[in-house]
């Protein structure tokens, strides 16, 4: 049986993923792919009716039982110092990122 | 009585009424901690020793000196004849999946190491306003992606109590150990397909994944989030129920906890099982998983003595009075790993693209030209391998291409499985369980480094535990018995949504009826 993920696609969604993977490290990840997709095939085997729902949530949320939005109402942050103070690179209470590679679009 | 051989229960009773100070129960589970837990888990740990082979490795951080002023917050307000709150002076370990304000949060992943959250889950908030002594962070799988919790970033992983050449499960496997070795009386873990009830059972503890919905996820670094429920891990259902009723309930930071009324689930103890219907069911002592070769399903029978462990559990209930019901059709549950494989990876994929060394967390330390190359160092080397092939997956399967054949048919297959409760579960139906009786894992815990790096394998360990997460509804996993290799078996109990008062009551029923047998007798090698 040939993989279903072949090193191509494989690379296709490296770089979508934006990882970067030595050649073992490739192999391996690929194998455990293309393994997992063997258990996935069996819900082909699964008898799905026209009128068999896509559940979102296994427990089914009603008025009485669903907390509902906050009311959208601009807060203070209590400590806006701790959460930039988490970022790697702050400047003047910017967070810093580097050049933001630019292509051009048609 | 070392106060750590008292129950969570017993503990705030005794530190209410002034007769145990929360400092001398806190003093003894750090004596514990120190005896047995060795190295806490660590980035680029070295070769392990012998000596680590022999514990259990359960923390990652343990946060003493927050314990200490929390257990003297408790004890001035007993000697002040204050309320204190039901779980007054009781040792409590968190998994480090949830953040703790002022304290490193990291899902065992590099990518988090130096993260300490600015704010603290909503779970943890109620447990330590409830008076239970926060001793610090245990360890897990790389972002709970794992059952046996081998995969954390941080080493050495934690190891079975019982045998410490054995895995404790997992995810949540610190949680479990940490309770299973004395080293604190409660824990809070996280179950996405069977993360607290598989280490419950390896561990031979008391492990709850609650309805989805019953308990906050404010604070829970996400994962699956259509699945992922924060549960009780304790030592006997007593404690579970106790420390359940301290965390359950509507929050306003999370919109999918539900409005639903939280009971006094101590009421619901001692009311016993005479004429509850409890239900086994053939689906539920098999396995089916497709061979790795040749990718043809291959059905397995469990092993003898879970079976037996599980229908033993029937005939104790039995004879206090519940009708048993047998032959309940659950025709879709070989199907819970494979539709598993599909929408946890999705929301995985989905959770992970937020971590991109902009915000917080890890950046790497090489050069990089831009942007884009910052990416994909950081990612490449923040995240271990199992995430990355999760997010691998989700991608995959996500794809505008591929959705429809795998991810909407994924969760179309998840209304299956939800039928399938419903049609056991339904007043009006053939069978009006109260709760379904299963084993909770195939086996009992296997050999470090055996299925590790085998991620088809190690999902299957899952199988009779991910279907209540598919469909929401509740799980207890309780110790069932021992097997030969003197190992703990775990059965499981299953209830309608929101329905853990029935889980306690018959989970304590069995306690109860079986606390003078045999295989009770047998403690962890790390406790003998």
């Amino acid at each position: 049986m040939s993989d279903e993920i072949n090193p191509e696609l494989f690379e296709h969604l490296v770089n979508l993923a934006a990882f970067a993977f030595d050649p073992e490290e490739a192999e391996y990840l690929r194998r455990e792919l293309n393994n997992q997709l063997k258990a996935v095939h069996q819900l082909e085997n699964v008898p799905l009716a026209e009128d068999v729902p896509l559940a979102s949530h296994g427990v089914t949320y009603t008025a009485e039982t669903r907390t509902g939005l906050r009311a959208d109402e601009w807060e203070p942050c209590e400590n806006p110092d701790d959460i930039l103070s988490q970022a790697p690179q702050v400047e003047n209470r910017y967070i810093i990122v580097p050049d933001i590679p630019h292509t051009k679009l048609d | 009585m070392a106060p750590m051989a008292l129950t969570a229960f017993e503990t705030a009773q005794k530190v209410k009424a002034g007769e145990l100070s929360a400092m001398e129960v806190l003093e003894s589970a750090l004596e514990r901690i120190a005896a047995v837990d060795g190295q806490p888990g660590t980035l680029d740990y070295g070769d392990l020793t012998d000596e680590d082979r022999a514990k259990v490795h359960a923390f990652i951080t343990l946060t003493a000196e927050k314990a200490i002023q929390q257990a003297e917050a408790v004890d001035a307000k007993v000697r002040a004849g204050e309320e204190v709150g039901p779980l007054a002076g009781v040792p409590l370990s968190v998994k480090d999946i949830f953040t703790v304000k002022g304290t490193p949060s990291t899902a065992a992943s590099r990518i988090l190491a130096n993260f300490t959250a600015p704010y603290t889950a909503t779970a943890v908030q109620r447990l330590e306003a409830a008076g239970a002594i926060n001793l610090g962070k245990v360890n897990l799988d790389e972002f709970t992606y794992g059952s046996s919790s081998e995969s954390s970033a941080f080493q050495p992983s934690t190891r079975n109590p019982w045998d410490t050449s054995r895995v404790p499960g997992g995810s949540s496997g610190g949680s479990t150990a940490s309770v299973t070795a004395g080293e604190a009386m409660l824990s809070l873990g996280t179950d996405t397909a069977g993360s607290i009830r598989q280490p419950a059972a390896f561990c031979g503890v008391v492990g709850l994944k609650p309805t989805y919905g019953r308990v906050s996820r404010y604070g829970l670094i996400a994962f699956g989030s259509s699945l992922d429920c924060p549960g009780p891990v304790a030592n006997n259902v007593r404690d579970a129920a106790l420390m359940l009723g301290a965390m359950a309930g509507a929050d306003p930071h999370d919109s999918t906890a539900a409005k639903v009324p939280v009971p006094d689930y101590l009421a619901s103890l001692g009311k016993g099982v005479k004429g509850m219907r409890i239900g086994l069911s053939p689906d539920y002592m098999q396995i089916t998983f497709p061979d790795p070769e040749t990718g043809e399903l291959v059905r397995q029978e469990l092993p003898e003595e879970i079976r037996a462990a599980t229908l033993h559990a029937a005939e104790v209930l039995a004879k206090l009075g519940a009708e048993i019901v047998e032959d309940v059709p659950m025709p879709n549950t070989a199907y819970g790993i494979p539709a598993y494989f599909v929408i946890s990876r999705v929301e995985a994929a989905s959770n992970l693209h937020r971590y991109d060394g902009v915000k917080y967390g890890y950046r790497t330390q090489s050069d990089y030209k831009d942007l884009k190359e910052m990416y994909r160092k950081t990612r490449a080397e923040g995240f271990g391998l199992q995430p990355k092939l999760r997010i691998l997956m989700g991608m995959y399967v996500s794809a505008a291409q591929y959705a429809e054949q795998y991810y909407a048919r994924a969760l179309r297959v998840r209304s299956l499985i939800r039928s399938d409760f419903d049609a056991a579960f339904a007043a009006d139906g053939e069978y009006r369980l109260d709760a379904l009786l299963t084993p909770t894992t195939p086996t009992t815990a296997f050999k470090m480094a055996d299925v590790y790096g085998d991620s088809v394998l190690m999902q299957y360990a899952d199988q009779l535990t991910v279907p209540a997460n598919h469909a929401g509804i509740p799980g207890i996993s309780l110790p069932g018995g021992i097997a030969s290799d003197g190992l703990p078996i775990g059965v499981q109990f299953m209830a309608p949504d929101f329905a853990e008062e029935t889980l306690f009551q018959v989970g304590q029923a069995f306690e109860q009826a079986t606390v003078d047998e045999d295989w009770r007798k047998a403690k962890p090698a790390v406790m003998r």
